[in-house]
């Protein structure tokens, strides 16, 4: 199991997601799915900033690079060493 | 050729009644926007046309003819009359852009009930504040937004029935629950109510700088507003595909992402899905979409995004573009122009006028970073704000004021006439606005009169959010205000005193910042929020936001001879 990836989708189902929701994976559409909207987004890249102690530059924090628990642990990556 | 043509022969010859003899209305007969909209585009022989074709974020489509709005909008009718609906009770629609929203709006419509239509993504408590204060009877949803509603339910005794759309079977129905899958009921005859053209139809919600949201009452006789301004400024032809990417939880989604097209007989797009660049060009190019109607805050990401990925999809088709929500930046304008050969044309109206009311007209030169002129049978002025009395000549900045009569125009603010009445000076509704006029009639916007914060093209009330915030355990005393955002023009920014034993950290700011998300919307989330020891305040005691937000716009703060603590 992949650390980094489980907290970040158990962040997901623990802060975006309503209790009767559809299970998600690592790969569930997170921005274009309606899960996490453009507004929301920014607290998710807080959660992750906080987290690792990092610094995700604005102009990487795009919907595509945010779309799946898949893309936001391979961009957190370029910034740390999880 | 624009439908449009000159502006000054318009503005001459101009009268409501072209819209109403165009859509067959004569005064005092019925008007229901539930029929305009599908029964009679079938009666005018075009009920196989497509009216809608809509597209989710895996990719599932679905196509609904005019016959099928028509059949599926009769089955919601039928339901709602079964379940015991009246005229003029509230039916809340809380759903992502599912064909259900669309249709279901036509549907509550034709029961002569008022269409509450509700963002989706609304917090409990936003949802609850605003189901409390129309009083509403039912609410159409989905599964995925129910458990908000059982949350709140208990507090609301007259929310008699919550109608899901896409019951699965898996978990039991809960008290007041029913099922209703749209299509598997369609209806072809059901006796559509006789509404007139003041009976109400659709009450929007809207945020003010103090108190709590108002519901804005609009009447069956907008479609004549609508339909006309969807014709002229939009440019709708027979033949057009239509893409309006507002969400009908907000009026831009109902006037012309329900009303307008629907009641011209055009074919229409819904996309629900959250926003990609790539997955708009490619919604564009697959659906040969020809008239596009999306807001400043989509393009500026857009832009983001950058130039060579347009290269990638075929987006020929598109014909005429337009914008709302914000003003538009003329960097917009003129990128428009470069990268798809056209420019967005602004349009400025709000939730209270229902329909446009200045623009760039098709057709016509438009002014980059300008608003437009007004629309014909449309008197604006910019006023002095202190005599609330026109200015005589251009250039001078002052209040949009709109003399009242349009058919479209807000009947008033629900269970709130004081407000209603608060909004009108010498005889001019007050858009709250400011602006001035150049020597050819073009407005230029300037800026809120008040502290509404308009991020992405929504209003969020400071009030609400500062109200919202003192529910948090941690927090002692809050101001709201706006900052400076690069794609959604302003963003809500908080500066927060804490109680004692708590301690400023970046923790406790998400933590914040999600209780809101959660409590309110997304929209209403603290983009920022800054711990500090003490809020401005007056002698009295009064919080100076001004204060504030001159700081986050590095403008001069002006007399701070009340602050407390100078």
């Amino acid at each position: 199991m992949d650390e980094l990836k489980e907290i970040i989708k158990n962040y997901v189902i623990n802060e975006y997601l309503e209790p009767d929701s559809d299970p998600i994976d690592y790969d569930t559409p997170l921005i274009s799915g309606g899960i996490v909207d453009s507004f929301s987004m920014v607290s998710l890249k807080r959660f992750l900033e906080n987290k690792y102690n990092i610094q995700i530059p604005d102009d990487q924090a795009t919907p595509e690079a945010f779309d799946s628990v898949n893309k936001i642990a391979e961009l957190v990556r370029k910034f740390v060493k999880v | 050729m624009t439908h449009f043509g000159n502006y000054e022969d318009r503005v001459k010859n101009f009268s409501w009644a072209i819209s109403e003899e165009e859509l067959g209305y004569k005064p005092g007969q019925v008007i229901n926007i539930g029929w305009y909209c599908s029964d009679r585009i079938c009666q005018m022989g075009k009920a196989d046309r497509v009216a809608l074709i809509w597209e989710g974020f895996t990719g599932e489509r679905k196509v609904f003819t005019y016959n099928d709005i028509r059949l599926y909008s009769n089955g919601f009718a039928r339901f709602l009359t079964d379940l015991g609906i009246k005229a003029e009770e509230r039916v809340c629609l809380f759903m992502d852009r599912l064909p259900e929203l669309y249709i279901g709006f036509l549907g509550v419509l034709k029961t002569g009930a008022i269409v509450q239509p509700l963002f989706s993504a609304f917090g409990e408590e936003s949802l609850f504040v605003r189901l409390e204060n129309a009083g509403t009877s039912a609410i159409i949803t989905q599964r995925k937004h129910v458990s908000k509603v059982r949350k709140i339910r208990e507090k609301l005794p007259h929310l008699r029935h919550i109608i899901i759309v896409d019951y699965d079977g898996k978990s039991p129905l809960q008290e007041r629950e029913v099922a209703f899958s749209m299509e598997n009921n369609p209806v072809d005859h059901y006796d559509i109510y006789p509404t007139q053209a003041e009976s109400p139809s659709v009450l929007h919600y809207t945020s003010g700088t103090t108190g709590m949201p108002k519901g804005v009452k609009h009447v069956h006789y907008s479609l004549i507003s609508q339909y006309i301004t969807a014709k002229w400024v939009l440019d709708l032809h027979d033949d057009d595909i239509y893409w309006c990417t507002a969400d009908p939880g907000w009026v831009t989604g109902t006037s012309y992402g329900i009303i307008g097209p629907f009641s011209l007989g055009v074919t229409q797009c819904v996309l629900d899905s959250g926003f990609s660049a790539e997955a708009w060009y490619r919604f564009i190019e697959k659906n040969r979409v020809t008239v596009w109607y999306t807001a400043p805050t989509a393009i500026r990401s857009l832009m983001k995004a950058g130039d060579e990925i347009i290269k990638k999809y075929d987006l020929s088709s598109l014909r005429h573009l337009a914008s709302v929500g914000e003003p538009l930046n003329p960097e917009a304008v003129n990128w428009s122009v470069r990268v798809f050969g056209k420019p967005f044309h602004d349009t400025y109206w709000q939730t209270e006028t229902g329909c446009i009311v200045i623009t760039n007209f098709p057709g016509m030169p438009v002014k980059p970073g300008s608003m437009g002129r007004p629309f014909p049978g449309i008197t604006a002025v910019i006023l002095d704000p202190n005599k609330h009395e026109p200015y005589p000549e251009p250039g001078r900045i002052g209040l949009i004021g709109l003399k009242p009569g349009w058919p479209s125009m807000m009947r008033t603010y629900w269970n709130n006439e004081e407000a209603y009445k608060n909004k009108f000076r010498n005889g001019w509704y007050l858009t709250g606005d400011r602006a001035r006029m150049d020597k050819d009639g073009y407005f230029w916007f300037v800026g809120r009169d008040d502290d509404v914060i308009n991020t992405g093209g929504h209003l969020v009330s400071p009030f609400e959010v500062e109200s919202a915030l003192l529910e948090h355990p941690a927090v002692a005393e809050s101001a709201v205000v706006s900052k400076p955002d690069p794609i959604n023009m302003e963003v809500v920014k908080a500066y927060v005193t804490l109680k004692p034993g708590f301690t400023p950290s970046k923790d406790l700011e998400l933590d914040i910042m999600n209780f809101i998300r959660k409590k309110l919307s997304p929209l209403a989330m603290p983009q920022e929020i800054e711990f500090i020891d003490a809020l401005p305040k007056t002698r009295s005691g009064k919080i100076m936001r001004r204060i504030l937000h001159a700081r986050e716009w590095g403008e001069e703060i002006g007399d701070t001879s009340t602050l407390e603590n100078e």
